[in-house]
């Protein structure tokens, strides 16, 4: 090949670089074996304890559920996950259906007009969407009610750094709010009055921007049913892995009206010389490889194959399967709550507040509830102190369809020994 | 061929899945909550069995190109082969089941790997420190303009531009408007490298940063880099670099030691973690000591051996996504890393480069070189000799995707007319670059024979070419309330 280029050497190949910039060697360990190197990062995995799914209490944006088999054996298919963005379509249509369908499906779960092909996580997707509202109506503050996610917040605000916004907690909205961002169920778990808080900011002159649960929405009104203009939230719970936070997939949905301002990626229908339908990329002139730096968003990809694994959980679950999931980890949360309320010293940390399957308990010694438990295998509530100066001794405890009603059993004997 | 879409072949009479019941007392949902709080309608998910989803499923896969089945010559994205063992890595129990709020004391093995990774890359790119949190490239570009920002503000320097070539990468621009900055262009000089004269008179000290990547998008390496650097320095500002093309020269020199104080990679092109369809990846990056300071929180620190992460940053800009980072992806390239060694991966840059030659060689006869070479990892090629003819750069990318091949980018980068910008990766065979290459001489020879065969690929894929400009139209009309198809969207036809 060197002769056929036309040089002696590798080297000349490289005479471009200044000789003082060489270096001889890259200071890495020397490359093993495939079983090495499984052997070497089994045994780093082997240094983590997972606890089992059943056995898991602990929620805070990340859950435990059942995984459909089907997820794995889509999103592991070479033509998926070995695929580049589908910039061009007539090699992508696979891809760019799948994606145009879970544009669909967040947008019918959200009860909303459009959905864009997904986002990073939950929140970014917050983030994004606090920037839209700012587009939208060119003012400059955001404000947060209530127990959004502490992450969801701090991300808001190291974007909101770069906007020149402001990000400001409390309920009610001023002159000046862009967005009012809520979350529902809240980061505790607890049920916020999306309505109320919805038409407050449209009073204000503002925009209502809903982060949802997507398994909740089975069960609970939609972001377009209380008239929310914009949906967004993390999908990891649609088939995804807690894999210690990531990669998770991040949605967003909006009204029609405010569709030319959504970051990222959007797939439409479009049609071939013989009519045949298939998908491409629309509305690319609000992004970054066209406006430069007059782009929507610096957002160049999505997070297609979590997208992928999402539609692949939805559509194996169906409307049927979703509300199934939905309403058991409904009702064995009521069922752990009501007992752990009998236990000496514990109590609902908000009992006016209703909730659907993550709840927060106030009790005595939090912290050492949770060293408890985990001498026991399981993986206690989240101790939500360390965000919320408020909130001493109070945990949130999580279930889903994974935690049967032994696990049940087992934790409140646990708490009980 | 073409796949109705799942809510199309939804049945009313499939069954959902069989899933446990609750099997506790407890109340139902709409025994608890009031009426407003439950959703009216049930949302409009398809109903259909799992045979009818695993055969739909698998037969969208097959309408796509991917790396396991072609070669993907795509300047400035680096799609090299993905080890399958990568993938055994990151769905270890160890590594998938572990939920982010689990005690440090649980998941060492999680936070021994991110530390490692973060060495290695540190070892790669010459820079003191790396946050593995960005989730994509672009969010890396981002993060570093952050830190650049936050460090200017700390020496009470309100700094308000970011310098920008004209061949940089579209996301450069975005990312440095996104943090606030106004963005500024520096030419290319007639060699395709930055100009210096245009670079001298850009330069000020309203500048915060300039943004290069190095080879820059034309796959020449910038001869002058340490100059620029100088340059750069001199007014205080800062030296970032787009890590798009890191796979030119990995052990054999480093961003780091041409003067860079920030630099973003991108796990999947240079570390080989999938592209998804379009991500999830990964963008960490890679700071100077003089940046560490507002590193995203938290950071992984290891004292005696045992691990922590740190949230105690007082001067970090912050978080940038939630929890870590895109753990799954940092598992893959670590694998990738642990592999390959040292060794490897400079092997890997020298076969890059090796391979990109020997193409570019192969086709100079056959498309315009607008610039001398020799090349690094990727050369851009123009199709502006077939503009006699009426074929355009498009028209060579989709007869190619028609020969099996997936295409090269296009038009790209801006200052190229007609570009066609390729990147073969050490991945690629000499036969399958000699196949490529003769793709390339039947499709320039088909220019001149039968210029309506090029316009009328592709042929042979489940659809031909989109019409996007009716596509659009019809957006329109549905955003303006003239139409009912939202073409974003499927919608029942009842509804």
């Amino acid at each position: 090949m060197l002769a056929a280029i036309g040089v002696e050497s590798m080297d000349d190949l490289l005479l471009d670089i200044p000789s003082s910039l060489r270096i001889k060697t890259l200071e890495l360990p020397a490359g093993l074996s495939e079983h090495e190197t499984m052997s070497q990062i089994s045994s780093l995995a082997a240094r983590n304890r997972v606890f089992p799914d059943r056995l898991t209490f602990r929620g805070g944006g990340v859950y435990r559920r059942f995984i459909p088999a089907a997820v794995a054996a889509v999103t592991s298919k070479p033509e998926f996950y070995t695929a580049y963005t589908p910039y061009q379509p007539e090699a992508s249509q696979g891809t760019l259906q799948a994606i145009f369908e879970f544009q669909t499906l967040i947008a019918e779960l959200t009860d909303l007009d459009v959905a864009n092909a997904s986002l990073y996580d939950g929140a970014t997707a917050v983030a994004e969407a606090a920037m839209m509202a700012h587009i939208h109506t060119g003012r400059k503050e955001i404000v947060v009610s209530g127990y959004l996610h502490p992450e969801y917040v701090e991300v808001l605000r190291a974007f909101s750094d770069g906007r020149g916004l402001k990000v400001r907690k409390g309920t009610e909205p001023g002159p000046k709010t862009a967005a009012v961002i809520f979350q529902q169920p809240d980061f505790l778990g607890l049920l916020v009055d999306a309505r109320t808080l919805t038409e407050n900011a449209h009073a204000a002159g503002a925009l209502a921007v809903a982060c949802v649960d997507p398994i909740s929405l089975a069960v609970l009104a939609p972001p377009g049913q209380y008239g929310a203009d914009i949906a967004v939230g993390e999908g990891q719970q649609l088939g995804l892995s807690p894999s210690y936070g990531g990669p998770h997939v991040g949605f967003i949905s909006c009204r029609k009206e405010l569709v030319r301002r959504l970051p990222g990626r959007l797939i439409g229908t479009a049609y071939d010389k013989e009519g045949r339908r298939g998908f491409n990329l629309a509305l690319a002139a609000r992004e970054q490889h066209i406006r430069r730096e007059k782009a929507t968003s610096n957002i160049c990809t999505n997070h297609s194959l979590c997208a992928l694994a999402a539609s692949v959980y939805m559509t194996y679950m169906g409307p049927d399967g979703l509300r199934q999931v939905a309403e058991v980890g409904f009702k064995r949360a009521h069922a752990l709550a009501a007992r752990l309320a009998a236990l000496p010293g514990w109590e609902p940390a908000f009992p006016d507040r209703q909730f659907l399957n993550e709840f927060p308990m106030r009790v005595p010694k939090g912290p050492a509830v949770v060293r408890k438990l985990a001498r026991k295998g399981i993986l206690g509530p989240l101790d939500v102190h360390r965000w919320f100066r408020e909130l001493k001794g109070v945990l949130t405890f999580t279930c889903t369809e994974v935690n049967d009603p032994r696990a049940l059993d087992e934790l409140v004997a646990a708490l009980e020994s | 061929m073409t796949e109705p879409l799942s809510f199309e072949k939804s049945r009313r009479s499939a069954e959902g899945p069989r899933l446990p019941d609750a099997d506790v007392t407890a109340p139902e949902p709409s025994e608890v909550l009031a009426p407003e709080m439950l959703r009216a309608n049930p949302p409009g998910l398809p109903r259909l069995s799992e045979p009818e989803i695993m055969r739909h499923y698998s037969r969208l896969a097959s309408m796509n190109y991917s790396i396991s089945e072609q070669f993907y010559p795509l300047g400035s994205c680096t799609m090299k082969y993905n080890p399958v063992v990568n993938e055994a890595a990151a769905v270890l129990p160890g590594f998938a089941d572990l939920h982010p709020y689990q005690d440090e004391a649980t998941v060492q093995g999680a936070l021994e790997l991110m530390w490692r990774l973060e060495r290695a890359l540190c070892a790669v790119v010459g820079v003191e420190r790396v946050t593995l949190q960005p989730a994509a490239g672009a969010h890396g570009e981002w993060t570093a303009l952050m830190m650049i920002q936050a460090y200017h503000h700390s020496r009470g320097d309100a700094r308000t531009e970011v310098l920008v070539p004209d061949s940089a990468h579209g996301t450069n621009p975005a990312s440095a408007a996104l943090s606030g900055f106004h963005v500024v262009e520096v030419k290319s000089g007639a060699d395709g490298r930055i100009s210096l004269a245009d670079l001298e008179s850009k330069l000020s000290p309203q500048v915060a940063a300039l943004m290069l990547t190095n080879p820059n998008t034309l796959g020449l390496f910038e001869r002058e880099i340490l100059d620029i650097a100088e340059m750069v320095h001199a007014t205080g500002a800062m030296l970032y670099y787009d890590g798009a093309n890191l796979n030119a020269f990995m052990g054999i020199c480093r961003p780091g030691d041409m003067g860079f104080d920030a630099v973003h990679m991108n796990l999947h092109k240079t570390f080989t973690t999938p592209h998804g369809g379009g991500g999830p990846g990964a963008g960490p990056v890679g700071v100077k000591a003089d940046l560490v300071p507002f590193l995203p929180t938290p950071t992984v620190e290891r004292t005696d051996g045992h691990l922590k992460l740190d949230f105690k940053r007082p001067q970090s800009i912050g978080r940038v996504r939630s929890f870590y980072g895109n753990f799954g992806m940092l598992v893959r390239a670590y694998a990738y890393i642990v592999a390959m060694g040292g060794d490897g991966l400079a092997q890997a840059s020298r076969d890059a480069v090796l391979s990109a030659n020997y193409l570019r060689k192969q086709v100079e006869d056959d498309l315009d070189m607008p610039h001398e070479g020799p090349c690094m990892h990727e050369f851009v090629a123009s199709a502006h000799n077939l503009a006699p003819q009426g074929v355009r750069a498009l028209d060579v990318a989709k007869a190619l995707l028609d020969r099996d091949f997936y295409a090269p980018t296009i038009y790209f980068p801006l200052v190229v007319p007609e570009a066609i910008m390729v990147e073969p990766t050490e991945t690629e065979s000499k036969d399958t670059l000699d196949a490529f290459a003769a793709a390339i001489k039947e499709i320039v020879a088909e220019a001149k024979s039968n210029p309506q065969a090029l316009h009328d690929a592709p042929r042979n894929l489940p659809v031909g070419r989109l019409d996007e400009v009716a596509a659009a139209r019809r957006i329109n009309a549905y955003l303006q309330g003239q139409a009912e198809d939202p073409v974003l969207r499927w919608k029942p036809a009842e509804k």
